[in-house]
């Protein structure tokens, strides 16, 4: 199962560990982590289900290509990461 | 008199409470975070929106034992597939604005891109008003502050009447609704745009109402700091006229109303849009008692010599009886009258950039 993780900065709104959960794409994997955190959702998903504009999401230390529908695909040990997308200062 | 005030920040919120006769800060919360908007309801509960740089704007509530949750944030519903036509998002920029929807449990809340909620449940659960939401003018809402996001950022209740509403948009004008946000129509005449093409300039929808007040005991006396000049409205914001006596100058956000006085208002001038400081570098606040017709400019215990503070739409307030003020910059400079504006006084803090001010009902 791959694996979710979520930047420290997180830690401050909400409790989110990592966690293994059940995914053949990025997006089932998110999916599933807000299944059982569903106040997760919306700090990393904007409105219409898509990956905030300021939010990175990385598949073993690469970005994903599909921040829309999130359908990239991951593997039993694939590590996906989720982080605040710095932009320089 | 009032002896709590919430001051909303560029980093955090924070308490100000008036201890032993003098105003001081004794609480702070959300540090580092961006505070869009508070309302400290007449049940106690205090509520305050997050604007989060990374993970969008997030809605906290305090309950009468003074502990803090998140509780629902609004949200667009998803936007049809075939509509390519709509220059605004379907997602929920920041929360502008919140008022007491005078019911109980009742809230309304403002926001960018121009989405106006309700909630029924004191904020565990919001809907958009989709009436509003659906008018086909609302596509021709121009952005704020440069940006392309218009934001609602003025909700008057009406005291007599919770469904009689008029909410104020950068930039589309002043909206009404007397049936509860079933239905809605572009009401304001006799603003102008200066920065509009000339053929265009009266257009209510074209008009930048930068904030409205309203006299509470007085609901049909609306006061407006529009980009282009300061105006009074007599009939809850269906015609306007401009307060041309407005001195230093014509330009601001913010506008309080004297809760029983239609006569009194106060507005703080600054240096029009290209630069947006102060004039001469001296923070002033004009109040009229005399419905416009004359202003006075007030600066005891105001800054008067290289101050560079501009005061935003939501960073002025006035208290249920009209004496008691507060006023925040984009500088974190906070003053405090209890005598109507006459004098100020400062806490002692160093505060970041203040966004909003609002004070707890007594």
């Amino acid at each position: 199962m791959p694996t979710v993780s979520f930047t420290p900065a997180l830690q401050r709104f909400l409790s989110v560990p990592a966690t293994q959960v059940e995914g053949m794409t990025v997006g089932e994997a998110l999916a599933a982590v807000f299944a059982s955190r569903p106040a997760l959702r919306g700090y990393v998903l904007d409105d219409q289900g898509t990956v905030r504009r300021h939010v990175a999401v990385y598949v073993n230390g690469e970005p994903v290509h599909d921040r829309i529908r999130m359908s990239d695909p991951v593997g039993l040990h694939d590590e996906i990461y989720v982080f605040q997308a710095l932009s320089g200062g | 008199m009032v002896d709590r005030l919430h001051v909303g920040t560029r980093k955090g919120l924070f308490e100000v409470a008036r201890c032993n006769g003098a105003w001081e800060v004794t609480d702070a919360q959300f540090l580092g975070d961006p505070v869009s908007a508070v309302l400290a309801d007449s049940d106690g509960t205090v509520y305050a929106a997050l604007d989060l740089g990374h993970f969008g704007a997030k809605l906290w509530r305090r309950d009468w034992a003074r502990a803090w949750s998140e509780v629902a944030v609004p949200t667009f519903p998803a936007k049809p597939g075939d509509d390519r036509d709509d220059p605004h998002p379907w997602s929920l920029g920041k929360i502008w604005v919140i008022e007491p929807g005078g019911v109980a449990g009742r809230l309304w809340a403002g926001t960018m891109p121009g989405g106006l909620f309700r909630s029924d449940d004191g904020g565990e659960s919001w809907s958009l008003n989709d009436a509003l939401w659906h008018m086909p003018e609302r596509r021709r809402w121009a952005g704020v502050a440069g940006g392309e996001q218009p934001g609602i950022n003025s909700v008057l209740i009406d005291p007599r009447n919770p469904s009689d509403i008029r909410i104020g948009v950068s930039t589309a004008g002043v909206w009404a609704t007397t049936d509860a946000g079933a239905s809605w129509r572009l009401i304001n005449r006799g603003m102008y745009a200066e920065y509009m093409p000339p053929e265009l300039r009266a257009e209510p929808i074209a008009q930048d109402v930068h904030r409205l007040a309203r006299c509470a005991a007085h609901p049909e006396i609306v006061w407006c700091q529009h980009h282009n000049g300061v105006f009074r409205s007599e009939d809850a914001g269906a015609t306007w006229h401009e307060l041309t006596a407005i001195r230093p100058s014509k330009f601001g956000f913010a506008v309080a109303a004297h809760p029983r006085d239609p006569d009194t208002a106060w507005f703080v001038p600054a240096i029009k849009d290209e630069r947006r400081i102060p004039v001469d570098g001296r923070v002033v606040v004009a109040r009229t008692r005399d419905a416009g017709r004359s202003f006075a400019v007030l600066s005891k215990g105001l800054p008067q010599r290289h101050a560079y503070d501009l005061v935003w739409r939501h960073a002025l307030a006035v208290d249920d009886s009209g004496e008691v003020l507060a006023l925040g910059s984009t500088s974190g400079g906070l003053w405090i009258s209890e005598d109507g504006g006459d004098s100020w006084t400062m806490p002692e803090a160093r505060l970041p950039p203040i966004a909003t001010v609002r004070f707890a009902p007594a």
